[in-house]
């Protein structure tokens, strides 16, 4: 076996189209065989596929893997399908000559389902442990964790020890452990034991595990040590994912609630729409990310960034309307304002339903906002929500800063403090209202453009927030930023560490008890305005 | 109108807490609310004599209307083209639409407006159970019927009610034997996750008894539930992980309703499970809940229906060309309810033209033994228990959010309206032909 991995090597390196006439032969009566109805016949093909070693198949096996190999319906020649702008090029699977565009229902796709998927994965990274790219040799290391058979072992080992680049040799280390744990000698399996002990991750004690549900004697004993002190490990890094966790629910929290802070928090309006200023933000996303794929493609990884002040502005000068058209009529009468803002929430509701439909509208997560970062091994924490902490964080630094430092920061304290005083020394305080209330919708809209990449974007994704943002609100005290940020993260940090306990309905409601239990002791919230502030 | 307005009360799990007026205020909400344009609309029904109406109950707006909108259409898509073929029995089909506003006790009210104050022959409508459950007895008081497109938990088999959905033993108990099996990776350890309600639960129930049955233990058994448009997974998603990780295939089994699905496969996504590792298999994701999310990374994860829109048959293409023309979107998908709406309208247009009457009792007797192709290439048979025989589809999630069937049972699986795999249930039996003449009897009652 081990010799034959130098063919790919060879063949490589060799310029594409060359080969062996027997050889092309042999692959290409192997490769029809895939397209057959039994995922069986096709993962017995697949397997000896990649015995053959023949880099051919590397391209119409990853074809397989992304479901873009095709059985032509007249003549039953396998192809590789590429669609692009709306068009679909056809390539010959294994020589990659190209056949020209492809008519739809012209072509069968060969289906795969998970079983040869990772067969797949595996065969593929057999054939590319010896890729010059390291990122490949990497990933070719890291998909052979699950999957490698018997007869890898030695050009694992021999990947092993020719490999230059750190992480891509601890893959391997990790992988080859495994491997060896598998197949290996019973010296080899007792190695091995210790080395994946120096790996706590979830995939090493599910396969730790595993063994030990047929090993015996030494191995049974070396197993559990190396499970038992990833268990440990692993405990440990719960703890630390539950603080992350907890910190990043908080942070979801703060976004959605900060800008109710203001509206209700500073000026003493119970908005109920607040909810949908941010589902407009959402949809201003939406909006920003379709435009920019129709006008500039190229640009596309920074929708996300554009869409940060449009939404901003858009449900900003939103809020200003509302506030002049509406919301000025009403102040100082909590109820009527309660019920108008209510029914302008119904009306935003049904009016983005009408105009973009029903169902879910996609925004879709840049690059560097999917997937997760490994801290270390078992402890895993996804982009996305690390972007949304910092992206909460300096949202409420900039409004800290700005209702500290401003002038417009510091009439809108004056206002809300005491109105006719304000008044008295000049300050216009219908137009600091309209600017203030315009504020708090804007920060909502910043936060629709953060929960568009976690949440559905569709026309009921504020009413899953407004309640919890009062929740924050109210809890932390009413009139202060400082006790929004707390009360957000004292929520996000106790609902994290009672769900894994009590479940997610239950630590739900507990939460909610807990709240009500506090406002009867401490009615005005956790950080209560003191002084000769004025009753809302 | 007081009542729809409520609703979105009742939505707020801690409504009450910050609207300690509310009820004293509610007939200013509904005032406002009317001023707002949100009332729901009736179209009201020209009273003309010749035309047979077609009741349609869904909620276009609220938290259901997101999947209801689109059976709406394919009814009126129905009614149109079967207008433009001459009508039935010589008449013109009407469609009278009504909007419950996902309002569960509006459901009823509108139910009772439908064929009282419109007089529609047949009502297609409903799409959560709870929905079902509370027009239930006004259908039956009032004699009405009703053809109900979704898959359901079963449990239940009523005279008024046609039940074109999946029961459990045509959607969840074959996908999880598909996940047992050689080619679905063998799992010998389930995840039940769900959103908290009656669906979920004594779907899960079955499947609990189910596997049992099959030697799978409960320490192998984990079960999880979430409130409705739960959005926070991290924890849940983490503990799947670490459950899954054991030594021994794990599979996750998800009941996980609408809007919470999308933030689920995100968070799935993000946190890097591979559908070969853990394979997800749906029972309330098709073709519609996949629209507003990135599917790349979810390609291999499951879905379990009796339809889905990538099959490749003649019936199939000639119903989405004709979906696309109607709706004037090309984009637009179809899926599986939409399949088991287009069933029940043709099977009751064929038992109205055999009974030659729209009269309720008559095009009963006429739908038992009523066969209707399937867009799946089979055919699809109203059985005496009201559930139809439909072949059961598993699909796996694609790229470009389509399914792609890996795995279809052989024939036609005849619903089962009392599972046997709950001991209660099991020796219940639902059959409205003589002798039964009942939907949960254990002996025939021989009498109507």
């Amino acid at each position: 076996m081990s010799r034959y991995f130098f063919i790919p090597l060879l063949l490589l390196l060799a310029t594409a189209g060359f080969c062996l006439p027997a050889q092309a032969d042999d692959t290409a009566a192997l490769l029809s065989g895939l397209s057959g109805k039994s995922f069986k016949a096709k993962i017995a093909v697949v397997e000896k596929l990649a015995a053959s070693g023949d880099a051919r198949v590397v391209a119409p096996l990853t074809a397989l893997l992304e479901g873009r190999l095709h059985k032509r319906k007249s003549d039953g020649i396998l192809v590789i399908m590429t669609k692009l702008g709306g068009k679909r090029h056809i390539v010959d699977a294994l020589s990659g000559a190209p056949l020209g565009e492809a008519k739809p229902r012209s072509f069968k796709k060969i289906r795969v389902n998970n079983r040869l998927r990772g067969v797949l994965r595996g065969a593929l990274g057999a054939l590319t442990l010896f890729a010059p790219e390291p990122a490949k040799r990497l990933s070719a290391a890291r998909s052979m964790f699950k999957s490698a058979a018997a007869d890898s072992l030695p050009p694992l080992a021999k990947a092993y020890l020719q490999e230059t680049e750190a992480d891509v040799r601890e893959a391997l280390a990790r992988t080859l452990a495994a491997a060896r744990l598998r197949h290996g000698s019973s010296e080899e399996k007792l190695a091995a034991a210790e080395i994946l002990s120096g790996f706590p991750d979830q995939e090493v004690r599910d396969l730790l595990a595993n063994t030990a549900q047929t090993a015996q004697g030494d191995l049974l004993q070396a197993v559990n040590r190396a499970h038992a002190g990833i268990e440990q490990r692993l405990a440990f890094f719960d703890i630390l994912q539950n603080i992350f966790q907890g910190i990043s629910l908080g942070s979801v929290l703060l976004l959605a609630a900060i800008g109710l802070a203001i509206t209700f928090g500073v000026m003493g309006v119970i908005n109920m729409a607040h909810g949908e200023m941010v589902m407009l933000g959402a949809y201003t996303t939406h909006v920003v990310q379709v435009m920019m794929q129709t006008y500039f493609p190229g640009a596309f990884a920074h929708s996300l960034l554009l869409a940060i002040p449009t939404a901003f502005l858009v449900t900003g000068l939103f809020g200003i309307f509302l506030e002049r058209s509406v919301i000025r009529f009403l102040y100082g009468r909590p109820l009527e304002t309660l019920l108008a803002t209510w029914g302008l929430s119904l009306i935003l509701q049904q009016f983005v339903r009408s105009i973009f439909g029903p169902t879910n509208r996609e925004v879709i997560a840049p690059s560097w906002m999917s997937g997760s970062i490994e801290i270390t091994g078992g402890l895993v924490l996804t982009h996305n929500r690390i972007w949304i902490i910092v992206f909460a964080a300096l949202v409420f630094i900039l409004l800290t800063l700005l209702i500290r430092y401003t002038d417009f920061g510091l009439r809108m304290r004056a206002v809300t403090q005491n109105r006719p005083m304000a008044n008295a020394v000049g300050i216009r305080s219908s137009w600091v209202d309209a600017m203030t209330f315009g504020l708090g919708s804007g920060v909502a809209g910043l936060a629709g453009v953060a929960l568009s990449q976690i949440d559905n974007v569709s026309p009921n994704l504020g009413q899953g927030y407004i309640i919890d943002s009062f929740l924050v609100v109210v809890f932390g005290g009413v009139g202060n930023l400082w006790g929004t940020l707390v009360g957000a993260l004292s929520l996000g940090m106790a609902n994290k560490f009672l769900e894994p306990y009590a479940g997610a309905v239950l630590a739900k409601i507990i939460i909610l008890f807990l709240v009500i239990l506090f406002i009867q002791k401490r009615p005005r919230g956790l950080f209560a305005l003191k002084g000769r502030a004025v009753e809302a | 109108m007081v009542l729809a307005v409520r609703g979105v009360v009742q939505d707020n799990p801690y409504g009450d807490k910050l609207m300690i007026t509310r009820r004293n205020a509610l007939n200013t909400i509904a005032a406002a609310a009317l001023a707002a344009g949100v009332a729901a609309t009736a179209i009201p029904a020209k009273a003309a004599e010749d035309t047979i109406k077609v009741g349609v109950l869904h909620s276009l707006s609220g938290t259901m209307a997101i999947s209801e909108t689109t059976l709406k259409d394919s009814v009126l898509m129905m009614i149109d083209k079967l207008n433009k073929e001459g009508g039935l029995l010589g008449k013109k089909v009407e469609a009278v639409v009504v909007d419950p506003a996902s309002n569960w006790p509006l459901f009823a009210e509108k139910a009772r407006e439908l064929i009282q104050v419109n007089k529609v022959d047949v009502v297609f409508g409903c799409w959560t159970s709870v929905s079902r459950k509370s027009v239930l007895p006004v259908f039956e008081e009032l004699n009405g019927m009703l053809f109900y497109p979704v898959q359901y938990e079963g449990e239940e088999s009523s005279r008024n009610v046609f039940y074109t959905g999946a029961a459990p033993n045509q959607q969840a108990i074959p996908a999880v034997e598909y996940l047992m099996s050689e080619d679905g990776g063998g799992a010998k350890r389930f995840i039940l996750l769900g959103t908290d309600y009656v669906y979920p639960r004594t779907t899960n129930k079955i499947l609990r008894a189910f596997l049992h049955s099959k030697g799978i233990s409960d320490a192998d058994i984990m079960e999880e539930y979430t409130p409705f448009g739960h959005s926070d997974w991290q924890t849940i998603v983490a503990s799947v992980k670490k459950f899954a990780s054991a030594g021994t295939k794990t599979a996750v089994v998800s009941t996980i309703n609408g809007d919470a699905n999308v933030p689920f496969y995100k968070e799935l996504a993000n946190q890097g499970i591979k559908a070969e590792d853990i394979p997800v298999v749906a029972f309330s994701v098709g073709e519609e809940e996949l629209a507003g999310l990135d599917t790349a990374p979810l390609v291999g994860h499951l879905a379990a229906w009796n339809y889905f829109m990538s099959v490749d048959a003649t019936e199939n293409d000639t119903f989405i060309k004709s979906w696309h023309a109607f709706i004037g979107d090309k984009k637009r998908v179809t899926n599986d309810p939409m399949e088991a709406t287009y069933i029940g309208f043709k099977m009751w247009t064929q038992a109205v033209k055999q009974a030659g009457t729209t009269d309720v009792d008559a095009v009963r007797q006429a739908m038992y033994g009523q066969k209707v192709k399937n867009l799946t290439g089979g055919i699809a048979m109203m059985n005496t228990n009201h559930h139809l025989s439909k072949p059961v589809l598993i699909g796996e999630i694609q790229g470009d959010g389509q399914f792609d069937v890996v795995w279809q049972t052989d024939g036609e699986v005849v619903g089962d309206a009392w599972s046997d795999f709950i001991p209660e249930s099991a020796a219940l039996t639902a059959d409205w032909t003589y002798p039964w003449i009942c939907g949960n009897c254990k002996k025939p009652s021989f009498t109507n």
